[in-house]
């Protein structure tokens, strides 16, 4: 799953690009990143949290020896938290050579998507999560939504 | 051309060291002029660039080394007087050579360096000597300029009929120095050049005879000796003519002698730190430090699994890998460290050249060059010295008519200082200049609106001084002109405190301004306190704690006090600003038992109480950074992973104090002060005897209440009553034993018992403690109030944790009459403490 380090910005990201996603599943709803950023998927983990920080920041976790600060992606896309009792997956990413990390509800599969499937957000959808979704690609019986990375650690 | 390209690459990292290396001389030169051994020391190095150069064909190079020689052997050789213009000229030669090496790094080139001025100028700064040398130096300078790339192919030239007398010895002697960096150079030089110039060489032949008898007696000198003599013709050539007396070849063969001798020792030297050091990338020592401090927290986590394992050859396994980390993770972090004289060596050039520009004369003594920091540390530590450095000698330190006027010798004194203190390096930078006055100071920030005139009342001198670190301070000229520092203070403090330094300054106004640097040893490991609040652990960075204080629920509810709903802590008398954690992080103490930790900390000059939840260790731990986010929340200063994995955030105590406190009291600050000086000299008297007392407790015990150190058998001790007595020459001596008086269980009876008797007014009583450890000197203890029955606190003595026993319960325990008067004494039925008793036990 340990990608090299990407180097691309998102600046381009917002287009329809065809690729890999790497998929995880976050309150019913199907996400992707680009596989390049990831750097690996792991097991939830014991987290430290951070008083004062922005609510989106869920704790450090010790990745290795290195300190990863881990975003809960639930609260950063305005959705309800997790239950009680599931664990959440954890994400590694890697961008400009720092690594974070993005908890979820747990990991799928890595996709190949094709631009001509790409749609940008409905317009009905809301202000915090329209940030962060680039759009959706139009897979057999369900909808892939690409996240902005970039955007969704800048907690 | 790769082949050529190493050598080039070699010259000019060895000719940088060389350089820098040149810089000290000189500029120490200036204060011993006659030192022949520095004047040898200068001309060997430029000699080796001159050597080199020639070599790889860069001319220019070669030509302004070529002239700056001619000087320093004419300086050598006493014929001229070393005055400060000269010193200039020689320091641009430096400086124009760097310039010249720089480009040829860059481009492989000289590129557009012109050296053409800086020939004259040494050529000028030669004429201008005294007067025997005028005559003599005006030919030598044109002969210079025109003959420099020259004189070794002319040398070489010579070569082939001179050989024998020549070039063996030379040889020899490479052989024999081995390949130093002095000697190779010119040997190749010398070697590779012959067919180009053999013509010129041909029309100053006449001149050579008086050389070769030079050569013959020095023949044991190492090559380079030879060299300068080859060097020399070109002056002589010329001088010849002009004033004899300097033509005697044999001259310069015996002066050289002595030198000569002296750099085969220092060519050894060289090679022996040369073969014995290589140099390594400084990323590949970082990309080690992270591995090690990985398989450091590896280790942790295998050591801790292999704890709960039963397999002894596995135990083992774990153990020697625990210990071989360890010794791994100290070698690496040695690698890493460096003098301090790394970056000090460069000041003394600083100081000068700016000296001379501001018209003072300044003097720098530097102490403690030889210790060692971190060399990402030391990097990070170079500007803010080098601006303070500037700073003190452009601003601190005052015009000698000035200093005269106040009394003070003409030359200004600035006083590097650095030392290992308790894990962290102090720099001082301190001159006996103007000093800083607080009210320029304090006036200045209200009318910058720094502050208010309010908040300036209430502010200590001390704390006013700290003013000039504030952002609002620097860049703005008007401040500087009035109060003589300031400019970019707040810069040099963000970056000291951005390597989890503190910066404070001192100043008495006409005396002085101290600045002083408290540094980690090394960024990457730091001691801190790992405290507990809300279930979580926090690490505090040792460098900011001064000591901790406990205080039980009954203590506490009397002690924390409130001044206008702000609470506080008498702190040996001393109101102790507190400041609750949860409070600040915004969270709910979990302690509910109504025990109040809490960790003195000092910032600013500043102190204040941390209230924790509880202290869990003190640990030395790896610094990582944290990501963006948690950056800008400004509290932390990172986060670490701790010995069982979890990660923990290290708190900004700077930031924390910012945040926390209001400034304090200028009275209360004085007080302060006062207080600490006399707790300072009452713990420098005292002596301590430690002692354990089983469960790993130590207690220390003030030493002149010890009478007598005993050992007293199980057996001998007998009852009275409910109590323990044992006889004692004679007498019966009451029986205390400290664990359980200290309710420390330690292990079962033992046969022997460790006693110390204390005597006093004719009485005595015998203290049982488990083992007799050490006497110590209670000086320099970090003294804490964590009180328990039986103790008057604790103290940090020889790095541990040391209960200080509350010497009049122990003897009340055994003995509640002891300190009525002898009188009065046996009051005490169960004592058996007749009157005829104390009179032999005063001998004890």
């Amino acid at each position: 799953m340990s990608v090299a380090t990407d180097t691309r910005s998102s600046k381009d990201a917002p287009s329809a690009t065809s690729g890999q996603l790497a998929t995880f599943r976050l309150d019913g709803d199907l996400y992707g990143v680009e596989v390049e950023h990831v750097q690996e998927v792991l097991k939830s983990q014991g987290l430290t949290r951070v008083p004062l920080a922005p609510p989106a920041v869920a704790g450090l976790i010790n990745l290795r020896g290195q300190v990863v600060t881990a975003i809960e992606l639930r609260e950063r896309l305005g959705r309800p938290p997790r239950p009680e009792g599931t664990d959440a997956v954890v994400i590694v990413v890697r961008l400009h050579g720092e690594a974070v990390s993005l908890l979820v509800d747990s990991i799928a599969d890595v996709v190949d998507v094709d631009a001509k499937d790409f749609e940008a957000p409905p317009d009905t959808l809301d202000g915090q999560a329209r940030e962060l979704i680039r759009g959706a690609y139009k897979l057999d019986g369900k909808l892939l939504l690409a996240l902005d990375v970039q955007k969704a650690v800048g907690a | 051309m790769d082949g050529l390209d190493d050598i080039v690459e070699e010259f000019l990292v060895e000719s940088h060291e060389n350089l820098d290396q040149l810089d000290t001389d000189l500029v120490a030169l200036e204060q011993e002029p006659n030192s022949r051994e520095r004047l040898s020391s200068i001309f060997r190095t430029i000699h080796t660039i001159k050597g080199t150069s020639g070599f790889l064909a860069f001319n220019r190079l070669e030509e302004i080394t070529h002239v700056g020689e001619n000087m320093l052997s004419r300086l050598r050789d006493g014929e001229l007087a070393l005055t400060p213009a000269r010193t200039s000229v020689l320091l641009q030669m430096v400086d124009t050579v760097r310039a010249l090496l720089t480009s040829i790094e860059a481009s492989g080139g000289e590129g557009s360096v012109n050296v053409s001025a800086i020939v004259a100028a040494i050529t000028a700064a030669m004429e201008d000597g005294p007067a025997a040398a005028v005559p003599a130096s005006a030919p030598p300078a044109t002969a210079a300029k025109k003959a420099p790339a020259k004189a070794p192919a002319k040398a070489a030239a010579k070569a082939p009929v001179k050989a024998p007398a020549k070039k063996a010895p030379a040889k020899t002697a490479a052989k024999a120095q081995g390949k130093t960096a002095a000697a190779k150079a010119p040997a190749k030089a010398a070697a590779k050049a012959p067919a180009k110039p053999a013509r010129t060489a041909a029309k100053k032949a006449p001149a050579a005879p008086p050389v070769i008898p030079a050569p013959r007696p020095a023949a044991e000198a190492p090559v380079e000796e030879v060299d300068e003599v080859l060097a020399a013709p070109v002056d002589e050539l010329a001088a010849e003519t002009a004033t004899p007396q300097e033509a005697p070849a044999t001259d310069p063969g015996e002066h050289h002698e002595p030198e000569g001798a002296g750099a085969t020792t220092d060519g050894q030297q060289r090679r022996a730190v040369a073969d014995s050091t290589i140099r390594v990338d400084v990323d590949l020592l970082d990309s080690l430090m992270l591995l090690v401090g990985e398989l450091v927290l590896t280790r942790n986590q295998i050591v801790q699994n292999v704890a709960r394992q039963t397999d002894t050859d596995l135990i083992r396994a774990s153990q020697r890998l625990n210990l071989i980390a360890s010794e791994l993770q100290e070698g690496v972090m040695k690698t890493r460290m460096q003098p301090i004289d790394h970056i000090w060596s460069k000041l003394p050039r600083v100081v000068r050249d700016l000296g001379l520009q501001c018209g003072k004369s300044v003097r720098l003594e530097m102490e403690g060059r030889e210790t060692e920091l971190d060399k990402t540390l030391l990097e990070a530590v170079k500007d803010p010295l080098t601006h303070l450095v500037r700073n003190s000698v452009d601003h601190g330190i005052e015009a000698p008519e000035a200093r005269r006027a106040a009394g003070k010798p003409a030359e200004g004194v600035l006083f590097l200082r650095a030392k290992h203190e308790s894990g962290q390096v102090v720099v001082e930078v301190a001159d006996d200049g103007a000093g800083i006055d607080p009210a320029k100071i304090g006036a200045k920030a209200v009318e910058r609106g720094v502050i208010t005139q309010e908040a300036l009342r209430r502010m200590s001198p001390q704390d006013i001084l700290q003013l000039i670190f504030l952002p609002g301070f620097s860049t703005a000229a008007a401040v500087t002109n009035v109060s003589g520092r300031g400019v970019g203070m707040d810069v040099v403090k963000t970056n000291i405190e951005s390597i989890g330094g503190t910066i404070e300054v001192e100043s008495q106004p006409g005396e002085g301004t101290t600045c002083r640097l408290r540094i980690p040893l090394t960024l990457a490991i730091v001691p801190a306190l790992t405290v507990e609040c809300a279930g979580d652990r926090y690490a505090i960075p040792q460098i900011s704690l001064q000591e901790l204080v406990a205080l039980d629920a009954e203590k506490a509810a009397t002690a924390v006090e409130e001044v206008g709903g702000a609470p506080v802590y008498r702190l040996r008398g001393d109101l102790l600003p507190l400041v609750r954690l949860t409070e600040v992080l915004g969270l709910t103490s979990e302690r509910d038992d109504g025990h109040v930790v809490i960790a003195v900390l000092r910032s600013e000059g500043r102190r204040f109480g941390l209230v924790v939840d509880r202290v869990i260790n003190t640990e030395e731990i790896v610094v990582k950074a944290v990501g963006g986010q948690l950056k800008s929340i400004g509290l932390y200063s990172g986060a670490t992973v701790l010995g069982d994995g979890t990660v923990a955030l290290i708190l900004d105590v700077q930031a924390l104090a910012r945040r926390a406190l209001r400034t304090e009291t200028t009275d209360r600050h004085e007080t302060r002060e006062a207080a600490a000086t006399a707790a300072a000299t009452e713990t420098e008297r005292q002596r301590m005897l430690l002692a354990a007392i089983g469960e790993g407790r130590r207690v220390a015990i003030p030493l002149d209440t010890v009478t007598r150190l005993e050992q007293v058998r199980r057996e001998s001790v007998e009852k009275v009553g409910n109590r323990e007595v044992v006889q004692y020459r004679g007498a019966i001596l009451p029986i205390v034993r400290l664990d359980r008086h200290l309710g420390a269980y330690g292990q079962a009876e033992r046969e022997v018992l460790e006693v110390i008797v204390y005597s006093d007014h004719g009485r005595s009583v015998a203290i049982v403690v488990e083992e007799i450890l050490d006497i110590v000197d209670g000086e320099a203890a970090v003294r804490s109030d964590i009180d328990d029955m039986g103790l008057l606190g604790s103290a940090v003595l020889g790095d541990k944790v040391t209960e200080l026993l509350d010497v009049r319960a122990a003897i009340l325990a055994a003995d509640p009459a002891f300190y009525d008067s002898p009188a009065l004494g046996s009051t005490e039925p169960a004592l058996p403490t007749p009157s005829g008793v104390p009179d032999s036990l005063l001998e004890v």
